[in-house]
């Protein structure tokens, strides 16, 4: 792979985000929907602050639903935020209307992940690169279009022009479409790029060239790039800057080098110990989070990674529905009979999901309340590293139920460590 | 055909030019039994268009014409041969004539009815799927109510309205009152077909991906629906309309048929004829409804197998594609020296 050009230091913002929401309304049955009763929201992106400056690539890495994508599009006018700002030359974007956003989109471009599914398939290329010129009224008549797109399709080595010009995207190869896509996207003298994911539905032979080709146009159009992607190796070569996000926030940010040679946050580091290694004589004891990325309607207290972390501790937000996720992983590895007997002890879990603070467990028909304290003493001594029982505070047997108390939670901030800024409780002095 | 050709130098591969191969490749893009339903359809299409646009001359009389010119009254009810070649009918209308006339009167209302109801229908389904809301939701259920009644009840009631409505519009004047309220009676009925595709068609495009990237350059809600929904939403429209334009025939005649279409003095209408010619069948004349009903079954099957030939060529779930041989460009020394 060709290695990232050392980049002046930048200085001049582009784009500076504030606070920014991005949360979707649940659609929820249609009985709700009637009456107009609240059906939750999806927090797609939920309190980000970025700024971006003229010439660097910044990254947005994270796994699918994590939000970045939608911060990507957010950055466009392409979704409208809930909250926050995104400032651009001077205006507050996501305050604009359609007719003034347009008039934006000649400078604030994007490029996306499925080539295939990005060009119009009843335009010929020529047609489609060149209708940004024709939708902005940019290009004097019909010859200075024609000898613009060939200009725009050249540079991103769509040549010889000629045998493109009058192609539909299905004669294209998926190479050759993200390469129109991009032209698309150039053509208007943009300041800003969005790639969304942009190589990763191509073939491994083609990755790095697209990659180099969106180099080259950044050193030569003075470009810069939000590149995100769920793949680190790539931002590792492409980024200036990485900004890790989980569940709509950002957890981590800063150089890349630094992310790489130094990852703070537990998040950061799975991800990176996930990445492949060539070598098979080198089995690396990768700590994968456990589980899967949370629902981001009901994410988790505090810190959302908590409940997946290795090295949570008691400020990380431990909650009731944790207990309830501890219970099922340990009755998923005992025998049947087990199970059934120590279900009964427990009696009704379905509280615990709803439950917030605290988690009462009442026990069940023929069990006490220190049956129940008693399985959950076995259950601490039996792994007491697991991370969960330092967020329990207190046991307690309160009129036949058994109280769990947890620390209170709190919400990890952005904070510089080193040369970094992280959001994670175990940095916090 | 050998796969690898050589054209004689100088002479270039022929190749229509733009416009008149996307007119022929429903023609030449399909394969076997589909290629021969269409070009069946089509010819036979062909031969009413003809009848239609040259009726003045084809046809020996005027279509409600009853003596020739030097006053001499046609025979009532003759048996086909001499001067009337298919035979007069019991008002003294030639029958020939009646059948040519009557082809331009069904054309005329066809291509009337399908051109009002894609120029209103498609533009609604776009603009309803693309913008949703509550202007979707009150198109849907117009289009549902159009929907759920008897198509030749709501035609016949459409064409009583439409007639008082007409009078003296110039469409009316160009074309007759009863062509014309005949026409748009059956607009009404099949909006809401062209409407249902092109709306559904559109929902589901409007998450595409290349719907978003006309967003992301700047395009307006017109440029998106006019450059990038419409070309991809209009493929199944073709086929709706040959296979409206083959129900229009046969509601036209069933109009006709039960005295509320259009009248004997206005337009030639084979379904006015054939109900004239009911009673005649126990008298043993044949020729006053065989001629009429033939045209009406002959024109129904010709739009029908063009619009099941079209279907196949269009729908790319049925199409079978035609093989096409290679042909590499000769080898030019010239360039390799």
């Amino acid at each position: 792979m060709p290695t990232r050009p050392e980049t002046a230091a930048p200085t001049e913002t582009l784009i500076e985000v504030e606070e920014l929401e991005v949360h979707f309304r649940l659609q929820g049955s249609s009985l709700a929907r009637l009456f107009g009763r609240d059906t939750g929201h999806v927090r797609a992106v939920d309190g980000v602050s970025l700024e971006l400056h003229q010439g660097e690539v910044v990254g947005l890495v994270g796994e699918s639903g994590s939000g970045k994508t939608t911060l990507g599009r957010a950055l466009l006018g392409l979704e409208q935020p809930t909250g926050g700002r995104i400032r651009y030359g001077g205006k507050d974007i996501t305050r604009l209307g359609e007719r003034d956003l347009r008039s934006l989109r000649t400078e604030l471009q994007m490029v996306f992940q499925d080539p295939n599914a990005a060009l119009n398939p009843a335009m010929t290329i020529a047609r489609q690169v060149g209708h940004p010129l024709r939708i902005h009224g940019l290009a004097k008549g019909r010859d200075d279009l024609r000898a613009k797109v060939s200009q725009s399709l050249e540079r991103v080595g769509l040549a010889p022009v000629e045998r493109f010009l009058d192609k539909y995207p299905s004669d294209l190869s998926g190479g050759q479409k993200q390469r129109a896509v991009i032209a698309r996207a150039i053509i208007t003298g943009p300041r800003l790029l969005v790639a969304d994911e942009p190589i990763s539905m191509l073939d491994m032979s083609v990755r790095s060239k697209i990659l180099q080709l969106m180099l080259d146009l950044k050193n030569d159009l003075g470009l810069t790039y939000v590149y995100i992607t769920h793949d680190l190796a790539s931002a590792k070569f492409f980024c200036d800057r990485v900004a890790i996000m989980y569940l709509g926030r950002i957890v981590e940010i800063g150089r890349t080098e630094e992310i790489f040679r130094d990852p703070k946050h537990p998040y950061t580091k799975a991800l990176l110990a996930a990445i492949p290694d060539p070598d098979p004589d080198r089995a690396l004891p990768r700590d994968l989070p456990r589980g899967e990325i949370p629902d981001a309607a009901d994410p988790p207290s505090g810190c959302a990674f908590h409940p997946r972390c290795p090295r949570a501790f008691e400020a990380c937000g431990w909650e009731p529905r944790d207990l309830q996720t501890l219970l099922d992983s340990h009755w998923a590895s005992v025998s049947v009979e087990d199970y059934e007997r120590e279900r009964e002890v427990v009696g009704d879990l379905s509280g615990l999901e709803r439950a917030r603070g605290r988690a009462v467990l009442r026990p069940g028909a023929g069990s006490t309340a220190a049956d129940v304290r008693a399985l959950l003493d076995r259950l601490r001594a039996a792994d007491p590293e697991e991370p969960f029982w330092r967020g329990v505070e207190s046991v307690d047997v309160e009129g036949g139920d058994v109280i769990v108390t947890f620390a209170p939670a709190e919400d990890p901030v952005l904070r510089t460590v080193s040369a970094v800024r992280v959001a994670c409780h175990l940095y916090e002095a | 055909m050998a796969s690898i050709a050589t054209t004689p130098t100088g002479a270039k591969p022929r190749r229509r030019s733009g416009l008149g191969r996307r007119l022929l490749s429903p023609v030449t893009r399909t394969t076997g039994v589909a290629r021969w339903i269409l070009v069946a359809g089509l010819l036979l299409t062909l031969v009413f268009v003809v009848a239609a646009v040259f009726a003045p001359w084809l046809a020996p009389y005027d279509f409600a014409q009853k003596r020739l010119a030097d006053g001499q009254a046609f025979p009532k009810m003759t048996a086909p041969g001499g001067d009337h070649l298919l035979g007069t009918n019991d008002q003294f209308f030639d029958v020939l004539s009646r059948v040519v006339w009557g082809s331009r009167t069904a054309v005329e209302v066809v291509v009337l009815s399908i051109a009002a109801s894609l120029v209103i229908g498609v533009p609604l389904g776009l603009v309803s799927g693309y913008l949703g809301g509550w202007l979707d939701r009150v198109l849907l259920l117009v289009m549902d109510a159009l929907f759920a009644f008897p198509s030749l009840l709501l035609a016949i009631v459409f064409a009583f309205l439409l007639r008082d409505v007409l009078g003296g519009t110039v469409l009316a004047d160009v074309l007759g009152v009863g062509v014309t309220s005949a026409a748009l009676s059956l607009t009404v009925i099949y909006i809401p077909q062209y409407y249902r595709v092109v709306r559904n068609t559109t929902v589901s495009a409007r998450e595409a991906t290349y719907v978003e990237a006309a967003r992301a350059i700047g395009a307006s809600r017109w440029t998106v629906m006019r450059s990038y929904l419409f070309p991809n939403v209009v493929s199944s429209v073709p086929v709706i309309g040959t296979l409206n334009a083959a129900d229009a025939i046969g509601t036209l005649a069933a109009l006709g048929f039960l005295g509320l279409g259009i009248q004997p003095q206005e337009a030639a209408e084979w379904g006015y004829d054939l109900n004239r010619a009911l009673d005649d069948t126990s008298a043993g004349i044949w020729w006053t409804g065989l001629f009429p009903g033939l045209a009406i079954v002959l024109l129904v099957t010709a739009l029908t197998l063009v619009g099941e030939g079209l279907n196949e060529t269009v729908n790319p779930t049925l199409r079978r594609r035609k093989l096409v041989a290679v042909v590499l460009p000769p080898r030019d020394e010239k360039v390799r020296s």
